[in-house]
């Protein structure tokens, strides 16, 4: 590295601009990782939470919007119950709806109709478990949205009421919408659209959105022979994320912007060492006529890109994460090491790729140029 | 990294050149850059090799220094036999043995004058090489040994060039040009160093010229004429 350290402060103007561009992507790198990871768990953290393997909807249920369309009954929960992979079988609900605080302010509520004392039955940190038919258990991000234990929601268009009597510790959403938890009877009036005091027809009182399966230690799950005996569709609870309201859409989105700053990174760092290594050229024949072999020469310009881009990339990256607490509280935005590093880490590798395709140019430059007739 | 060494020099010989021909091109712009050379320089001779452009010169430092393989003929150095050795063996040969003088000294930009001779011990992690400050102060220049080579002159960028081409302490010294964009003085002063070195150094010289004002201090002249030179 004696020649590419040297060269690295001898033409510092050409190698900080260089440099600049890439810390830029970085930052923008962590920004999108950051946005990434904050819309999954805006999206699906509710889910995640559930200690589910699999969820078992109405037969023929299309993946997208599963959770609004599928209804299940009793018949089916206790068919999947029966499996003998089968830890647990539960009906679980599913419902978006939009509410009102006894202080007359709108929220947005995913309800999630659980039986009390059952594995879905959430953790709480605040306040009571479920229990109370019109008890609520919400997400600790709803408490810091303003709800407070002890607050009356009301359903909107139905009137129902039902009291905050506890919250989560961590965030909970389905759908960019903060989840409450709710006894499963007091769910299924709410799905029906009925009151708390209405007369609903008998087979109400059994449905819910899907039957939530939880497989035996160590066991794998047959989701094909549980189906087959329950009549139902099954997706493990990763794959059930593609049923989130814009999930796979706003992943994807994203995951196209990031390919394709991980490929513009590339190509820049590749342009610039392919411009770098051509305006050394003359020079480059220089070092093979003194005999400094091809080996020599090729190592000491991927160290010269390798110093640029770990650099570059360190500074972006911090940077990223200064921006990222900035904006953290008015975006769904989630800063996780191991994506952050992960992001870092594919931004050198794939600038170094880059370098390599222009800096390979070095071994075949002839030695002979070094001679002024040959010039 | 590629760190062979050739084995080290024992007895110097100089630089034999046996009935070299080398062609250019193909076809009908085939050229006989090289015909039948004939070229034998002791250690510590300084040959100069005058000619028109195009005589051939350029080419005779070329396969001279191995950067390229004669189509006829041998080049020894020492008596090794450079003209067979595989590209890679060549380039270690040229980095162990031969040194090299370029035209404007050809300095690398980014380096100062003692990092130009530095470099030389970095590439061939030499044990024995000379100290580049006293290599330094040899050709006078070791007061500016922290300058770069656009902060030099035409005449001390080519005494850090001869500086650095002695480093690797070669056999054979190849000298392009060397005071191409000099002025009358400075072309003297730079060709009595080139001589002062090839006999304190014992190192056999080849020195392309065109100027023949600076001929006085070599040990013989021969002019190449279409590739050939004069047995």
């Amino acid at each position: 590295m004696f020649l590419a350290l040297r060269e690295l402060w001898f033409a510092r103007s050409r190698f900080l601009m260089m440099g600049g561009v890439v810390a830029l992507i970085a930052v923008l790198m962590v920004l999108l990782s950051g946005l990434s990871s904050g819309l999954v768990n805006d999206g699906v953290s509710g889910l995640k939470k559930l200690p589910v393997t699999a969820f078992a909807f109405a037969e023929g249920t299309k993946l997208d919007g599963a959770f609004s369309r599928s209804v299940v009954g009793a018949a089916q929960v206790d068919a999947w119950r029966a499996r003998p992979d089968v830890a647990a079988a539960e009906p679980f609900g599913n419902l978006l709806v939009n509410a009102h605080s006894g202080s007359g302010v709108p929220i947005d509520l995913a309800l999630f109709g659980v039986n009390s004392g059952s594995f879905l039955a959430p953790a709480v940190r605040t306040g009571v478990g479920l229990g109370p038919m019109d008890g609520l258990v919400v997400s600790r991000t709803a408490l810091d949205a303003g709800l407070r234990v002890g607050d009356t929601v009301t359903i909107d268009r139905l009137g129902t009421r039902l009291t905050v009597i506890g919250a989560t510790g961590e965030q909970h959403t389905f759908g960019h919408v903060d989840v409450a938890y709710v006894p499963l009877p007091t769910w299924r009036l709410i799905h029906a659209g009925a009151r708390a005091d209405s007369e609903v027809r008998s087979e109400v009182l059994t449905e819910a959105t899907a039957v939530a399966v939880k497989a035996r230690d160590g066991a794998s799950l047959d989701l094909a022979a549980g189906d087959e005996a329950a009549g139902t569709t099954s997706v493990t609870l990763v794959e059930s994320f593609g049923a989130s309201p814009g999930y796979t859409a706003e992943t994807s989105t994203l995951t196209l912007i990031q390919v394709f700053l991980y490929a513009i990174s590339g190509l820049v760092v590749g342009a610039f060492f392919t411009v770098w290594t051509i305006h050394r050229k003359h020079e480059l024949a220089v070092l093979r006529a003194m005999g400094a072999s091809r080996t020599y020469l090729l190592c000491d310009g991927l160290a010269q890109a390798l110093i640029i881009l770990v650099m570059a990339s360190a500074v972006g990256v911090l940077a990223g994460l200064g921006v990222g607490a900035l904006v953290g509280g008015g975006a769904p935005f989630t800063l996780e090491a191991p994506s952050v590093i992960l992001a870092g880490a594919l931004l050198i590798v794939l600038g170094l790729l880059g370098a390599a395709s222009a800096i390979i140019r070095i071994a075949a430059v002839n030695p002979l140029a070094a001679l002024g007739g040959q010039r | 990294m590629n760190r062979a060494t050739t084995a080290p020099r024992t007895t110097r010989t100089g630089l034999c050149l046996t009935g070299v021909t080398l062609r250019l091109g193909d076809g009908d712009g085939l050229i006989t850059a090289l015909d039948s050379v004939n070229l034998t320089v002791a250690p510590g001779e300084l040959v100069a090799v005058v000619g028109p452009s195009g005589a051939g010169k350029s080419s005779l430092l070329a396969v001279a220094g191995g950067l390229t393989t004669p189509d006829e003929g041998t080049v020894t150095v020492d008596g090794d036999t450079m003209s067979t050795m595989k590209p890679a063996a060549r380039a270690a040969y040229r980095r162990d043995h031969i040194g090299f003088v370029f035209q404007s000294g050809n300095l690398i930009p980014a380096l100062t004058a003692i990092d130009q001779l530095r470099l030389v011990n970095h590439i061939g992690r030499r044990s024995d090489a000379p100290d580049p400050q006293q290599l330094l102060a040899a050709v006078d220049m070791a007061d500016k040994a922290h300058r770069r080579p656009h902060q030099l002159s035409g005449g001390e960028r080519q005494r850090v060039g001869i500086a650095r081409a002695l480093m690797s302490r070669p056999s054979l010294l190849l000298v392009d040009e060397p005071t191409a964009a000099l002025d009358r003085t400075r072309s003297h002063e730079v060709v009595q160093l080139l001589a002062r070195e090839t006999k304190r150094s014992a190192v056999a010289t080849v020195m392309v010229t065109h100027d023949t004002d600076v001929l006085e201090h070599c040990d013989r002249v021969l002019e190449m004429v279409d590739g050939q030179l004069p047995d």
